[in-house]
C-alpha cells in the first residue's frame, strides 16, 4: 500500500504539480493498480533471467564520423523562451 | 591543514575524461570545443522526441584502452542504462550511463608520493554522455534566470572512480597528475582542465586513526584543477576535524567546491534526489566483448611511461634524469629510440648517452618535449638526426659544426649529408693540406714563435686559433693540435 | 475513388484513369465534409499533400513511378515525426512542438512517394485503448459514431475505415494497431520488434513500441510494410535483416500451413459474437487446407501486470523530457522546479500523469526487482512459451479483442480500459509479429478482427494467412454507413 507522502515524494521525482484532490485520487487509483500487478508475486520466475530486449543483437554501433549538425536557428526555433543563442529556463533556487 | 593526527583521511576520486573521439557519444555531431551556442546538436543530443542513440565504436576503444592499462578487467557483457535527474542542461532529463554492467572494473593506478611509490585501487570505469552547459544571468544566487547551450551534450565522458585508498589531500592530487598523464599518454583525453575535459569530484572521510570502518562520506564536486583538488581537500578534512572534535556529526552530503572565496559549501537541494530509478537503456542493445577484442586493444597499447622510464634506464644505461625528460611524451621516447635503431657503424658504447644529449639539449631547444604532435612531425626525423651523428663518429665534420648543421637541418628539413656536402662543411683531415697550412700560420706569426720559445705555452693557444680561423673551422682540432705540438716541439729543439 | 485500395489505385494512374492529384482532392474532400464528426486529424496538410501529388503525377505521366505507394494518400498517427509539420502525440505538451526531421519511416515514405495528407489522433502519448484520452479531442468510430475507434492509434484506423485516407500508419505497443483495426473492420499489423525503425517515432514503451500499417486489404498492407521495413543505422534496435517481398509471397495459400489455437485466448467474459466468428474464421482457414493444433500460453494472464509494469516504467523516462525547457509547452513561474512542475501538470492528461507516476514509483529505490525486475523476468516466460509454441505450429490464431467497439464514456475505469488489450500485450512482450484481419460483424453491426500471430520475421506468412482468409470471405467489401 502506498500512502500520502508516497504519492508526494514520487510527485517531486518527476515533477508534477499535482492538486491535493489529483493526489489523493492518484493514491487511490496507484494503489489498486498495485493491487493487480501485485499478483506478479505469484509467479515463479527462480533462475529465470530478464527480458530487457524483444530482440538478441549485441554490439551495435557507429563508425566515428562527423555528420552535419542541424542548423542552429532549427535546433532553437521550438524554445519556449531563449536569449540569443541560448535556451532560457527560470533561476534556480537550491532546495 | 592537515588533520589532526588522531584522524585517518580516506579519500576517493572520481574523475571524468571527456574522450577523444571526432564525434559525439550517439550521434555524430562534432565534439570541437568553443563553437556558438547550439550550433553542433542535433535532434538526438538535444533529447527530441523520437530521437535514439547509437553508441560510437571509437568511444568504447578508448574506454577499453584506459581500462587495459590500468590493468581493469573488461567485463565480457555490459550494457548502457538511464540514469534519472532533473536538471535543464539535460536534455532528456535522463543520462544514458551504466550502471550495474560497467564495462571494466578492478585496476590499479601507481603514484609516486614524496619519493615513495604507492598504488591506488581503480573500483570501476564506465562511460557515459555528457551534459550541456548552464551559464547564470548573474550569479547562481542572483540570477533570474539560467542559460543552457547544448553543444557539449552527449560527448562522451569516461567516468573512472578510485577506491577509497588516498590518504590525504597530497596524494589526491598526486594521483590526479598521474591519472591525467596515462590518459594523455594514450591519447583518449587531451587532459585540459580548464575547457573541462578533465573533471574531479572526491568523496572523503575521517575516522579515528586505527578504526577500520569507514566514516560517514563527503562528496565533494568542482574539483577542477590539481591545486583545487588539493584545497579543496585540505578545508574538507579541516571542517570535518573540528565538527568531529567538538563531537557533531557529519552529516552525510554533497558538498560544492567554491574556489573563488577558498571553501566547500552544502548543496541541499541534491540530497532527494539521489532516487537516480536506474534501468537498462531499452534503445541500446548489450555489448560483448569477448577476448578477441580484448587482445587487439592489449596489443595496441603504447608502454606507459613509468614502465618505460624504468626500461630506458635499464637498458641504456641512462641516468634517471634523461630518462624521465625522454618519456614526457609518447612521441619524443618514440623519437629517442628511433634514433637509436639507425645504423651507426663508428659509433661507441656511449651511444644511448649521446643520443639522449642531442635530442635533450638541441631537439628541445627547438621543440616542445610534451606536445606529442610537435615531435612526432618535427622537421628534424629520427634518420636525419642518426645521420648527423655518423658525420661526427666518422670524423666528418665537428661536434661545434654539428651543431650549426642541426639549425639548418631544422629550417631546411633536408638531411645532414646534403647540407654539409652543399656548404663544404668538412672538416680538414688532410695532415699534408693541414701541415702547410700550419707551417704557413707559424710563418706569418714569429712573435707567436719567439714567445712560445720564451716559455709563453698560451702562444700555442692563439696559434690553433689562428689554423681554425685559416680553415674557416673545418679543420679537424685534434688533427691541427698534433701538427702544432709535433712542430713546435722541433722549434724548441 | 474513395475506397479503393492503394494497389487499384496505382493500377488507375497506370492506365491513367485516375491522377493522384484528383485523388488527393478528393480525399481532403471528403476530410473537409466528414472530420467534423468523426474527428481522426489533428492536423491536416493540404497544401503539402497536394504538391506531393502533383510531383506523383508527373512521374506516373513520364512513366517513372517509384513504385505501388505512389500517389498513395495516407495519414500518419501524430507520434511520427514530420520535418516542419506540427507533431504533438494526441498531448497539450507538445501543441506546438514543430520537428526540424522526419522520422525514418515517414522518409521512406516520402521516397516510395506517398502523399501525406495529415496527422491523425491518438490516446495523449499512445496511453489508452480509446482515442478518448486525446489531449485535444476523442475520435469517434466510423461505424457507430456514439462508439470509440479503439486506439491509441484511433485516428489512422477511422480514417482509413471512414474513406479519409487510403491507407495510414499507426505504433503498437500492447496493441495500439491491431486493436482498432478490428474495431474498425480495417487491416492492421503489428510487425516483429526492430523490423520497422523507431527512430523520430516519439517513444511510449521503447522496448515494445513498433511502427505498422493501417490498410483496406491486406495486399496494401504487404506494400505499406514493405515501403517502411528494414534496417536503420539510427536505431540500434533495428534488425539487419533483408526485406522480402511481402506482396509477392501472398498467394501461396495456408494449405499444409500449421495453426496454433491458445485455450488463453477464449476467456470468460468475453462477447460471444467475438468468440463466433473468431470460430467461423478458423474454420475457413481450415476450409482452405490449413491444420490447426490446440497450443498453450498459461503466462498469458500475467501478461497484463507485466505490461503494466514495464510499459509506465518506460514512459515515465521517455516523459521526462517534457519539461517546458527545450520546446512545446511551458507555464512560468518564479523558478525553475515550478515552471518545470507546473509545466508538466498542464501539459499532460490524467492517465498520463497517472501512468508516469506508477512507473516512478516501480523504478524508485527498493521496488525496482519486485516490480520492474519482476517483470521483465516474466517477459521471459511468455517469450519462451511462444517460442515453444511456434516450434509445433507455423502460426497462431486467436481473437484481436475480447469485445466490439464500446461507447464513448463507457471504460471510466483505467483497469477495465487495460484489460481491452490482453489478446495483443504478449505479442509486444515477445517481439513476435501479428496482424488483425476483419472476421465479421456483431450483432449489432460492429467489426471484429481475427489475430494471427507469428514469429520474429514472419510477416510474410502472417500476411499470407491473412490474405487467403481475406480472399475466402467477403467482409473487406462493407463500408460504414456514412455520407
Ligand atoms: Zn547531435
Amino acid at each position: 500500500m502506498i500512502d500520502r507522502k508516497d504519492v508526494e515524494h514520487v510527485a517531486r521525482l518527476t515533477r508534477l504539480a499535482l492538486t491535493e484532490e489529483e493526489l489523493e485520487r492518484m493514491r487511490e487509483q496507484l494503489n489498486s493498480i498495485l493491487t493487480h500487478l501485485d499478483t506478479l508475486r505469484g509467479v515463479d520466475t527462480e533462475g529465470v533471467e530478464p527480458t530487457a530486449h524483444a530482440v538478441d543483437l549485441v554490439n551495435v554501433m557507429r563508425e566515428d564520423e562527423v555528420e552535419p549538425c542541424l542548423p542552429q536557428d532549427s535546433m532553437l526555433a521550438n524554445a519556449p523562451d531563449r536569449s540569443g543563442e541560448l535556451f532560457r529556463v527560470p533561476r534556480i533556487i537550491e532546495e | 591543514m592537515s588533520a589532526p593526527a588522531h584522524y585517518e583521511v580516506v579519500i576517493g576520486l572520481e574523475v571524468h575524461a571527456q574522450l577523444l573521439t571526432r564525434s559525439k557519444m550517439f550521434c555524430g555531431c562534432p565534439t570541437t570545443f568553443g563553437a556558438a551556442p547550439n550550433s553542433q546538436t542535433c535532434p538526438v543530443c538535444q533529447g527530441m522526441p523520437g530521437v535514439l542513440p547509437v553508441v560510437n565504436k571509437k568511444a568504447i576503444e578508448l574506454a577499453m584502452r584506459t581500462a587495459l592499462a590500468f590493468g581493469c578487467r573488461v567485463n565480457p557483457a555490459c550494457r548502457f542504462a538511464r540514469k534519472h535527474y532533473y536538471y535543464p542542461d539535460m536534455p532528456k532529463n535522463y543520462q544514458i550511463s551504466q550502471y550495474e554492467e560497467p564495462l571494466a572494473e578492478e585496476g590499479r593506478l601507481e603514484i609516486d608520493i614524496d619519493g615513495a611509490s604507492r598504488t591506488i585501487g581503480i573500483q570501476r570505469l564506465h562511460l557515459e554522455e555528457d551534459v550541456g552547459k548552464l551559464v547564470h544571468e548573474g550569479t547562481l544566487e542572483t540570477a533570474q534566470a539560467s542559460l543552457v547551450d547544448f553543444n557539449r551534450s552527449g560527448v562522451p565522458l569516461m567516468e573512472t572512480v578510485s577506491k577509497p585508498d588516498l590518504r590525504s589531500p597530497e596524494e589526491a592530487a598526486a594521483y590526479l597528475k598521474a591519472f591525467r598523464a596515462v590518459l594523455v599518454f594514450l591519447g583518449v583525453c587531451d587532459g585540459n582542465m580548464e575547457e573541462g575535459s578533465l573533471r574531479c569530484d572526491a568523496n572523503v572521510s575521517l575516522r579515528p586513526r586505527g578504526s577500520t570502518t569507514l566514516g560517514t562520506k563527503v562528496e565533494i564536486k568542482n574539483l577542477n584543477s590539481f591545486r583545487n583538488v588539493q584545497r579543496a581537500l585540505e578545508f574538507e578534512v579541516k571542517r570535518q576535524a573540528q565538527a568531529l572534535d567538538a563531537g557533531e556529526g557529519i552529516r552525510q552530503e554533497t558538498r560544492l567546491w567554491e574556489a573563488d572565496r577558498g571553501y566547500t559549501r552544502s548543496m541541499r537541494s541534491k540530497e532527494y534526489a539521489h532516487d537516480y530509478r536506474y534501468f537498462p537503456e531499452p534503445d541500446l542493445v548489450p555489448l560483448r566483448i569477448d577476448s578477441r577484442w580484448v587482445d587487439e586493444i592489449q596489443a595496441a597499447l603504447p608502454e606507459l611511461p613509468r614502465a618505460r622510464r624504468q626500461r630506458f634506464v635499464a637498458q641504456y644505461g641512462l641516468p634517471g634524469y634523461d630518462a624521465d625528460v625522454l618519456t614526457q611524451s609518447r612521441a619524443l621516447g618514440d623519437y629517442y629510440e628511433a634514433v637509436l635503431r639507425e645504423p651507426a657503424p663508428s659509433a661507441g658504447a656511449d651511444r644511448p648517452k649521446i643520443v639522449s644529449n642531442w635530442v635533450m639539449s638541441e631537439l628541445l631547444r627547438v621543440l616542445p618535449g610534451d606536445d606529442e604532435r610537435a615531435i612526432a612531425t618535427s622537421p628534424i626525423p629520427p634518420r636525419h638526426l642518426a645521420g648527423l651523428l655518423r658525420l661526427i663518429d666518422d670524423g666528418t665534420i665537428s661536434g661545434k659544426i654539428a651543431k650549426d648543421v642541426f639549425q639548418k637541418m631544422f629550417d631546411s628539413r633536408e638531411d645532414a649529408a646534403t647540407i654539409v656536402g652543399r656548404e663544404g662543411l668538412t672538416q680538414v683531415a688532410d695532415e699534408t693540406a693541414l701541415g702547410a697550412i700550419v707551417d704557413s700560420v707559424m710563418a706569418a706569426n714569429p712573435k707567436a714563435i719567439d714567445d712560445f720559445k720564451r716559455g709563453k705555452t698560451v702562444a700555442k693557444k692563439s696559434l690553433f686559433g689562428q689554423v681554425m680561423k685559416a680553415t674557416g673551422g673545418k679543420a679537424n682540432p685534434t688533427l691541427v693540435d698534433r701538427l702544432l705540438e709535433d712542430k713546435l716541439a722541433k722549434i724548441q729543439r | 475513388m474513395i475506397h479503393q485500395p492503394i494497389h487499384t489505385l496505382a493500377d488507375a494512374y497506370r492506365r491513367g484513369d485516375l491522377t493522384p492529384t484528383a485523388v488527393a482532392e478528393a480525399y481532403l474532400a471528403r476530410i473537409d465534409a466528414l472530420d467534423r464528426r468523426v474527428r481522426a486529424y489533428l492536423t491536416i496538410v493540404r497544401e503539402q499533400a497536394l504538391a506531393a501529388a502533383r510531383e506523383s503525377e508527373r512521374r506516373w505521366r513520364a512513366g517513372t513511378p517509384r513504385g505501388p505507394l505512389d500517389g498513395a494518400p495516407i495519414a500518419l498517427k501524430d507520434v511520427l515525426c514530420t520535418r516542419g509539420v506540427r507533431t504533438t502525440a494526441g498531448s497539450k505538451i507538445l501543441d506546438t512542438f514543430v520537428p526540424p526531421y522526419d522520422a525514418t519511416v515517414v522518409e521512406r515514405l516520402r521516397a516510395a512517394g506517398a502523399v501525406i495528407l495529415g496527422k491523425t489522433n491518438l490516446d495523449e502519448f499512445a496511453m489508452g485503448s480509446s482515442t478518448e484520452h486525446s489531449g485535444f479531442h476523442p475520435t469517434r468510430n466510423p461505424w457507430d459514431l456514439t462508439r470509440v475507434p479503439g486506439g491509441s492509434s484511433g485516428g489512422s484506423a477511422a480514417a482509413v475505415a471512414a474513406g479519409m485516407a487510403a491507407g495510414g500508419f499507426g505504433t503498437d505497443t500492447g496493441g495500439s494497431i491491431r486493436q482498432p483495426a478490428a474495431f474498425c473492420g480495417v487491416v492492421g499489423m503489428k510487425p516483429t520488434y526492430g523490423r520497422v525503425s523507431r527512430y523520430g517515432v516519439v517513444a511510449l514503451a521503447s522496448s515494445l513500441d513498433q511502427v505498422g500499417p493501417f490498410a483496406q486489404d491486406v495486399t496494401d498492407a504487404a506494400h505499406l510494410l514493405g515501403a517502411v521495413a528494414g534496417h536503420d543505422r539510427r536505431d540500434a534496435t533495428s534488425i539487419p535483416a533483408p526485406v522480402p517481398d511481402y506482396a509477392a509471397e501472398l498467394a501461396k495459400g495456408v494449405a499444409g500451413l500449421t495453426l496454433g489455437l491458445p485455450d488463453e485466448y477464449f476467456i470468460d467474459g468475453m462477447d460471444p459474437d467475438v468468440e463466433r466468428a473468431v470460430r467461423a474464421a478458423i474454420e475457413v482457414l481450415k476450409g482452405l487446407g490449413a491444420r490447426v493444433e490446440s497450443v498453450s500460453l498459461p503466462t498469458t494472464r500475467h501478461a497484463l501486470a507485466a505490461y503494466y509494469v514495464i510499459l509506465p516504467a518506460e514512459a515515465s523516462s521517455n516523459l521526462a523530457r517534457y519539461d517546458g525547457v527545450k520546446f512545446g509547452l511551458r507555464v512560468s513561474a518564479h523558478d525553475l522546479v515550478g515552471m518545470e512542475s507546473r509545466t508538466r501538470a498542464a501539459g499532460f492528461g490524467a492517465e498520463v500523469k497517472r501512468r508516469i507516476m506508477l512507473g516512478t514509483y516501480a523504478l524508485s529505490a527498493g521496488y525496482y526487482d519486485a516490480y520492474y525486475g519482476k517483470a521483465q523476468s516474466v517477459r521471459t516466460l511468455v517469450r519462451r512459451e511462444f517460442a515453444a509454441a511456434f516450434a509445433r505450429v507455423d502460426l497462431i490464431v486467436a481473437p484481436t479483442t475480447p469485445n466490439v467497439a464500446f461507447k464513448l464514456g463507457e471504460k471510466e475505469d483505467p483497469l477495465s480500459m487495460y484489460l481491452n488489450d490482453v489478446f495483443t500485450i504478449p505479442g509486444n512482450l515477445s517481439g513476435i509479429t501479428g496482424v488483425s484481419v476483419p472476421c465479421g460483424f456483431s450483432v449489432s453491426g460492429l467489426p471484429i478482427g481475427l489475430q494471427i500471430l507469428g514469429r520474429p520475421l514472419d510477416e510474410a506468412r502472417v500476411l499470407r494467412a491473412a490474405y487467403a482468409y481475406e480472399q475466402a470471405t467477403s467482409w473487406r467489401g462493407r463500408r460504414p454507413d456514412l455520407p
